[in-house]
């Protein structure tokens, strides 16, 4: 129960000041607070929150509310070269679940999480609306269909001389 | 067209536009069950995420059954409350809440005062289908000076997050992730004790599980009661007398004072005393510094600060640390009445009986939890040695009470000890909101104007609103008196004083809906506000019951001063009786 001091780098205390300034400081703007600042710092880190929080005038603790509540938000930095796996209906049927165990295998980190060297990290996603080319998988910006698990290393190798 | 007629369960009935089927078919006194819903009435707290869905109805012309504690009603609505249909939907409802709850009932604190088990047993659960793909939450059991989380339990009702949010405006706790994980907690699942949280424990009154319970302190008073070495003496607030009975079935608002004394006498403690004595001397001292602002004031001295505001809710006391750190010596210095007890207890009475410091156990019996973390602040230590020991809530006086086999119904009525179990009626009306500002009145005015008081029952001061306001004229000088309860309303005040636009000469606030006799460690309300108004009532009926009622005339306290302390606000009254307070707000710094 004592002081709390929260160390936030100048230059990031004043980006995020000039996001929350942008939608005029209003509690009721804190998920589009929440998407430009993760678009700002490519994740929401706790230090990040608190000061949204300050900024906006509303508790930290509804801040991590939302931040864990919607799965678009997160509060562990991204890969350089993040890798979505679609898990929507017709990238599952066609099989997503295999796709997936492959990457983890491959990365050995689970969903959420980031390679140690922070080149790659992995999420889901739910449809990226090319279903006839499923399962899809997204790396970056560029996107892989009718992707099976024997070529997920191939994939990877892609990136790893880059 | 404000009206709207409908029929619940084959009977009509006309209601106001806006409201909800439920409150509809209470007034038909149909008693449709809920779990996440509460409302206390007339204190404006309502809780209706419509999230539990035990509550649901069937509405004839709607596909799907309606949740009626947040579904409004319609002209010509026709609502079924208890059809198989809507009896089977609860019945899974609850099946599926319990999916992932723990099964420990046996030893959990709530057992028996559950809302979750209550609603087992009218449902008739006898067993649970589909836990097998239910995921438990591994959430680590939080430990803290007041209350104890565990958040395995938490059945999303949210109910503490609104009363920590929208009634308290302290902002510690919110819902977080989803599904089998959601549950409800400060930011980043941080300890509580890392939170701004106040200890004001309405989180644990409204809990309708286990997940919150206090932090419980019997077996360190069974242990103490227990060492032969040690003299245990006890201290009991004055809600507690208006409250406990109810843990003994009896009707709310029934005063066991005299039974309550009896029961701690038995219960083995030394010598049986009233933190109310220490009301008086609070009034003693608050009232005077009052008194001493005011002077100042009214000569024309501009750096005077007022409003003065009362410092003996431990939770206030860490709201202000927390978000008015910058108003910190606007507050009274009087230490809260547990603590002048204790620190009176541990020197002039030590003396008294020849005990040395850390051979005396205080113990004190609060409504509150705050109270619990309030006695481990390091101010109020002497070499690590607290004033007060262990301090207790009602509900964990009734468990001693019960564990020795005693039956408060049948005991007799006994007195208090003396010196300290002296006081007056205006020490016990400190158990309810507005009663601090009374007793401080009934003294100052007499000290100011030194004209006697014909009628002592201020009225005006009185009652549940959220934020009350009065003028009592102070012979020719009119005095501006607010009153608050909950700390959003209390916050509403600051604001104010912040701006500079306050009115006020002196504000009294209690965190708690109904001050102390609505704390957090009292018997559970179950959202029923009639019982706060009714322990109110028996406050007030012990003080108009009382000998003396004025704490200026209380002859134990008028002997402290004259053997002891000197006069109020002396500078042993100073070291012994007030104290300071600290900035504990979130600071952003850069790095």
């Amino acid at each position: 129960m004592s002081n709390i001091k929260v160390k936030v780098k100048e230059k990031d205390l004043n980006t995020i000041k000039e996001i929350c300034k942008s939608f005029d400081n209003k509690p009721g703007e804190l998920i589009n607070v929440l998407h430009k600042t993760q678009e700002s710092f490519g994740y929401l880190p706790a230090e990040v929150q608190e000061v949204v929080a300050q900024e906006l005038s509303v508790p930290v603790a509804k801040v991590y509310g939302v931040v864990t509540f919607y799965s678009f938000f997160t509060m562990l930095p991204k890969g350089k070269h993040p890798i979505s796996i679609c898990t929507g209906t017709a990238c599952y049927v066609r099989g997503a679940e295999n796709v997936l165990q492959e990457f983890k295998r491959q990365l050995n980190i689970e969903v959420g999480q980031t390679t140690d060297d922070g080149k790659f990290s992995l999420s889901c996603l739910r449809c990226v609306g090319a279903c006839g080319l499923a399962p899809v998988v997204q790396v970056g910006d560029k996107t892989y269909g009718r992707v099976s698990p024997e070529g997920v290393k191939e994939i990877l190798a892609e990136y790893s001389e880059k | 067209m404000n009206k709207v007629k409908l029929t619940i369960d084959d009977k009509q009935i006309e209601v106001e536009k806006g409201t909800t089927i439920y409150k509809a078919a209470k007034q038909l006194e149909i008693e449709i069950p809920v779990l996440c819903y509460m409302n206390l009435e007339g204190l404006n707290i309502e809780n209706k995420p419509g999230g539990c869905r035990i509550c649901v109805v069937e509405v004839e012309g709607r596909n799907n059954l309606a949740p009626s504690c947040s579904t409004e009603v319609w002209d010509g609505m026709v609502v079924h409350t208890h059809t198989m249909r809507v009896i089977n939907a609860r019945r899974t409802v609850m099946e599926f809440i319990l999916s992932d709850h723990p099964k420990d009932c046996l030893t959990c604190a709530k057992s028996g005062n559950c809302d979750l088990q209550n609603m087992a047993v009218k449902l008739g659960i006898r067993e649970i289908p589909g836990q097998e793909y239910a995921e438990m939450s591994k959430y680590k059991t939080d430990f803290s000076p007041s209350i104890i989380r565990e958040l395995d339990k938490c059945i999303m009702c949210r109910r503490c997050e609104m009363m920590c949010n929208d009634f308290q405006t302290v902002g510690a706790l919110s819902a977080f992730h989803r599904g089998f994980q959601a549950a409800v907690g400060p930011a980043f699942e941080m300890d509580i004790e890392d939170s701004p949280c106040t200890y004001c424990g309405q989180c644990v009154a409204v809990c309708p599980t286990g997940a919150l319970t206090e932090k419980d302190h019997t077996r360190d008073v069974i242990n103490a009661l227990s060492d032969p070495t040690k003299k245990v003496i006890v201290q009991t607030a004055p809600a507690v007398r208006a409250a406990l009975g109810e843990e003994f079935g009896m009707e709310p608002g029934t005063l066991v004072t005299g039974k309550m004394v009896s029961a701690l006498r038995r219960l083995g403690f030394d010598y049986v005393f009233d933190t109310d004595f220490a009301a008086d001397l609070t009034i003693m001292e608050e009232g005077t510094e009052l008194l001493d602002r005011l002077t100042k004031f009214l000569a024309g001295d501009k750096k005077v600060k007022l409003p003065i505001l009362t410092s003996c809710c431990p939770a206030w006391v860490s709201f202000f640390e927390h978000n008015f750190p910058e108003m910190k010596d606007i507050p009274s210095t009087a230490r809260s009445p547990q603590q002048m007890f204790g620190a009176i207890a541990k020197t002039y009475f030590a003396d008294k009986i020849s005990t040395k410091r850390e051979d005396l156990v205080v113990v004190s019996i609060m409504p509150c939890l705050a109270k619990k973390y309030e006695a481990q602040r390091d101010e109020f230590k002497v070499n690590g040695n607290p004033d007060v020991d262990f301090s207790i809530s009602t509900r964990e006086l009734a468990h001693l009470i019960k564990e020795a086999n005693l039956d408060l119904n049948k005991l007799p009525d006994e007195d208090f000890d003396k010196p300290l179990g002296e006081s007056s009626g205006a020490a016990v009306i400190f158990g309810t909101t507005g009663g601090v500002i009374e007793a401080a009145v009934r003294t100052a005015y007499e000290l100011h104007t030194g004209i006697k008081l014909d009628k002592l029952d201020f009225e005006q001061l009185r009652g549940f609103e959220a934020i009350r306001k009065a003028t009592v004229d102070f012979d020719g000088t009119p005095i501006n008196i607010g009153i608050a309860h909950g700390l959003g309303n209390a916050r509403k005040l600051l604001e104010e004083i912040k701006a500079g636009k306050s009115e006020f000469h002196a504000i009294e606030i209690m965190s708690c809906p109904g001050g102390c006799i609505g704390g957090g460690g009292q018997p559970t309300h179950h959202g029923d506000s009639s019982i706060l108004k009714a322990r109110a009532k028996a406050i007030y009926a012990e003080d108009a019951g009382k000998p003396i009622r004025k704490s200026h005339e209380n002859p134990y306290i008028i002997k402290l001063y004259e053997e002891f302390l000197g006069k109020p606000m002396s500078e042993k009254a100073h070291h012994l009786l007030h104290t300071c307070y600290f900035d504990k707000s979130r600071k952003i710094e850069i790095d």
